[in-house]
């Protein structure tokens, strides 16, 4: 971290200052509710609540809980898949083939960030009926609206590491040796693509684990919808789980950081 | 340091030497490519013999990285054919083709080791692992990198990068090696010595060879034959000597060397300028444009020759010196002299025509 001559932007301190009062004002919620977690009836700090909700004691909490996060990790996966298996190669075919196309499909990619999910829903509605019909009224079945709603930070994270490779030439010659198109994309694409695709993973079961909205008005128990289900029964749970679901998260996005970081170490040459 | 000049090891300890074999013939027939409503190559014929290097030169635009991807198969011919040894192969994708091709861009893959690079073709083709891995380093020793196996592609120059992408295509002993500017990123130096080594490699190997370039001395250097192209039509093929002293149309004249225009009239084989009458290459008639080199044309002390100028500049270029002198009729020209006759700016000179025969082309109204 030593500071180059032409460095732009404050000095370290100043940025540690800056980072640590940004810190604080995220913490200040976090750190009440877990102290709220912490406390009984008379303000003294205890573990009870803690205890209670993994002594299993109480059903009626842990019950819907265990199938909301149930339920949200088989979307997060079924997520996953949409964007690994649908999205990435749709993105490389405009690339490679359709580059006119490009502005066209970044602006419909981008549009789900634009709308609120109360909107989405109104528009998803009928389609849901027909998917109830067909495909029954699976939670997993959520995972459809998913791959939308993910759609602008997982088309983010792959083209910057399209863009970070010269995908046609490297394409190209892999032809020219010989390569059929899954080899091209297996030997090529998948391992110069690989941090891109990462980190649309990891951020789609971030934003998989965090939807409320959707899930609510269509009617399907998912983590957040459990949560403020139990949050009527037991606030203390509710809390509990919260602080949890932040947790894993806040690792997600560490992991995402560090994949970032490892195609910046690439890219340099 | 790692870019020395190549020594070549003895033919019996190179599978890549020993395989060495007579080329492949190469034809394109006809070949037409439309984008949308543009054809951007005019029926293209080429015929290209077993273990020729032939250049396709032309300037920016003139469809010879179109013919070049045709031929490799990365793009599809609107019409015509694409032949090796006789064989028809318009309908074969590019990776069933067995070529070698070396990209104008930097074309390695970012996360393989230089070693699992050039063994890439081979593991493609089936070959086991452990021998495609010893095919490679004896593909890497031709290329005079044999020691930067283990290194990954951004761990090299861009001359080591383009020396390896060349093995890369070689290893396979394709059927044609294609080269798509593969020296237009490299600085001046390197250019010229893996241009040179490309071509010893290339009379070793006895491998047919396409090589696209807009820089015709790079093209007259290495070419058996160049054709060059203008505007997605073939203007003229020949040898680089054919084409330099013998221009057949003016494009080829300009486009090839370095060349003054000055205005004559022409009568059949034979044309005026200057009040002395050259000859023709292309019987012409009226008035005309004639392309003198700059080696054609003589400086005289001023008052003797057959025309008379100011020295408008005058560039020392090693052993001889390049003068551009404007004449009396206005038209400036080039002419090539000793690097011991210095002319001044200003100077009055004249200059002398030899007797050499020139390109023409009709007078285009100005």
């Amino acid at each position: 971290m030593s500071r180059a001559a032409g460095d732009i932007g404050p000095a370290p301190v100043t940025r540690w200052i800056i980072g640590a009062l940004v810190g604080a004002i995220f913490a200040i919620p976090l750190v009440s509710t877990l102290l709220y977690t912490l406390q009984d009836a008379d303000g003294a700090l205890t573990l009870d609540h803690w205890i209670s909700l993994f002594s299993a004691a109480n059903p009626s909490v842990i019950k819907p809980l265990t199938a909301g996060l149930g339920n949200s990790l088989v979307l997060a996966v079924v997520t996953v898949v949409i964007v690994i298996v649908l999205l990435a190669p749709t993105m490389i075919l405009v690339n490679l083939r359709f580059p006119g196309m490009k502005a066209a499909f970044e602006f419909i990619a981008l549009l789900p960030i634009s709308i609120p999910a109360i909107v989405v829903v109104v528009g998803l509605t009928p389609i849901y009926l027909q998917i109830g019909r067909t495909l029954g009224t699976g939670a997993w079945t959520l995972a459809f609206a998913y791959g939308v709603t993910v759609l602008p930070f997982a088309y983010r994270s792959i083209q910057a590491s399209i863009d970070a490779v010269d995908l046609r030439t490297l394409t190209e010659a892999s032809r020219s040796l010989g390569a059929n198109w899954a080899t091209v994309f297996i030997t090529v694409l998948v391992p110069n693509l690989r941090s891109g695709l990462l980190a649309a993973s990891l951020i789609s079961i971030a934003v998989v684990l965090g939807e409320f909205t959707i899930a609510s008005l269509l009617n399907r128990q998912v983590l957040q919808t459990a949560l403020v289900v139990v949050g009527k029964i037991d606030p203390y749970a509710s809390a509990i789980f919260t602080l949890l679901a932040l947790t894993f998260c806040f690792l997600l996005l560490l992991a995402l950081g560090f994949a970032a970081r490892g195609r910046s170490r690439k890219v340099r040459s | 340091m790692t870019d020395a000049p190549l020594n070549l090891p003895p033919t019996g300890d190179n599978l890549l030497l020993a395989d060495a074999g007579t080329g492949t013939r190469v034809d394109l027939v006809d070949v037409v490519k439309d984008y949308g409503s543009t054809r951007v190559l005019h029926g293209l014929d080429l015929r290209i013999r077993p273990g020729e290097f032939v250049s396709l030169l032309g300037p920016s635009g003139c469809g010879k990285t179109t013919a070049l991807r045709v031929l490799a198969g990365l793009e599809d011919a609107s019409g015509g054919s694409v032949l090796m040894d006789g064989v028809d192969v318009s309908a074969v994708p590019v990776n069933k083709r067995d070529i070698g091709m070396v990209f104008q861009a930097y074309s390695l893959f970012p996360h393989l080791r230089v070693r699992e690079n050039t063994a890439y073709g081979l593991r493609r083709r089936k070959v086991a692992r452990a021998e495609a891995l010893q095919r490679a380093q004896d593909a890497l020793e031709l290329v005079g990198l044999g020691g930067f196996a283990d290194r990954y592609p951004h761990q090299l120059s861009g001359g080591q990068q383009q020396r390896v992408a060349l093995a890369r295509a070689l290893v396979t002993a394709p059927r044609v090696l294609l080269l798509d500017e593969p020296l237009s990123a490299l600085d001046a130096k390197v250019r010229v010595q893996l241009r040179d080594e490309i071509r010893r490699l290339q009379l070793r190997l006895g491998i047919t060879t396409v090589f696209v370039t807009h820089d015709q001395e790079e093209a007259l250097a290495v070419s058996d034959r160049i054709a060059v192209m203008n505007a997605g039509r073939i203007e003229q093929i020949g040898t680089p000597e054919e084409l330099y002293s013998a221009p057949a149309t003016a494009f080829t004249a300009a486009f090839v060397g370095l060349s003054s225009i000055v205005s004559a009239v022409a009568e059949g084989a034979r044309a005026r300028v200057w009040g002395r009458e050259l000859t023709l290459l292309e019987p012409a008639s009226g008035d005309v444009e004639l392309f003198l080199r700059p080696e054609h044309l003589s400086l005289v002390p001023s008052g003797s020759g057959d025309a008379q100028g100011i020295v408008q500049e005058s560039t020392f270029l090693g052993s001889i010196r390049r003068t551009l002198v404007r004449t009396d009729a206005g038209e400036l020209v080039r002419v090539q002299h000793d690097a011991a006759l210095r002319p001044e700016f200003g100077e009055s000179v004249g200059v002398r025509l030899s007797d050499h025969p020139v390109t023409s082309r009709p007078l285009t109204p100005a």
